[in-house]
């Protein structure tokens, strides 16, 4: 095992390291759900009926949990390919490299966490419509 | 891979061969990939609840028109380019047995022709696109 995590991070460099070794997992991820959706989009010709099950599943509380998992790599993957495009398109960046890293995190955070909010919704939706009564709001 | 201690990319291959071909296509299809594969997953998550995406809606609502269906046999095609191109990165990297390679490339570029076909099938066959 320390020999695979060893693989993983042995590109030595703070964040780069951590940028790296975090676009490898989520590409990986992203390529996996890739067949697994080609696969389910294909069912709704081959067999409507196994789609809204499987759908019925991505619908359900540890589907949503998924999705904000697939979501997160997605964002991640895409943010941290548009930082090397900058930086490699554009050497003068790198001085700034830092920030843009940075600033990767606090567009990740600010979108992906209203995001898991959206699709997480219907977990909380009971608690929250209480707490809104509760406040007189609705 | 070497890796770009400036960005922590892949550093681009030396020459006008096929790798550095690939070095500037991964580039080209990612920035398509986060404006089409974001606005994909942003739709059909916050416009849309997986709660309603039956087969019927696929059918009578999300591909009743050639806008999307085309939308998305483009999306297909950059991100199985983009993935089946990264994933050989991956494999090249950890996979060092000529033997073990080849047969993992092979059965992953078998993989990719079984989703290219099926994925386009469904796009150009499935009834109810509205003309």
């Amino acid at each position: 095992m320390r020999r695979y995590l060893g693989l993983l991070f042995r590109y030595r460099g703070r964040e780069g390291t951590i940028a790296w070794a975090f676009h490898r997992i989520s590409g990986v991820g992203v390529w996996l759900f890739v067949i697994l959706h080609v696969i389910d989009i294909y069912l709704i010709g081959g067999n409507p009926a196994a789609y809204d099950e499987l759908l019925a599943f991505y619908a359900s509380p540890v589907g949503r949990v998924m999705e904000v998992l697939l979501g997160a790599a997605l964002l991640y993957h895409a943010l941290n390919g548009m930082r090397i495009i900058i930086i490699d398109l554009w050497p003068a960046m790198t001085v700034h490299h830092r920030k843009v890293w940075w600033a990767n995190w606090i567009i990740f955070f600010g979108l992906g966490i209203p995001g898991a909010a959206i699709i997480l919704l219907p977990l909380y939706r009971d608690q929250l419509d209480g707490l809104l009564r509760t406040l007189g709001v609705s | 891979m070497r890796v770009s201690p400036r960005s922590s990319g892949r550093i681009k291959p030396s020459g006008r061969g096929t790798e550095v071909a690939i070095w500037y296509l991964m580039r080209v299809t990612g920035v398509l990939l986060f404006v089409m594969a974001l606005a994909h997953f942003s739709i059909l998550h916050f416009i849309w609840d997986p709660a309603e995406q039956t087969s019927e809606f696929v059918t009578r609502e999300r591909w009743n028109n050639l806008f999307w269906r085309a939308y998305d046999w483009t999306l297909l095609m950059l991100v199985l380019f983009h993935s089946f191109v990264g994933m050989r990165t991956v494999i090249l990297d950890y996979i060092h047995g000529a033997r073990a390679r080849v047969i993992i490339m092979s059965s992953m570029w078998i993989l990719a022709g079984i989703l290219f076909v099926i994925g386009s099938l469904v796009v150009f066959t499935l009834p109810g696109l509205e003309t």
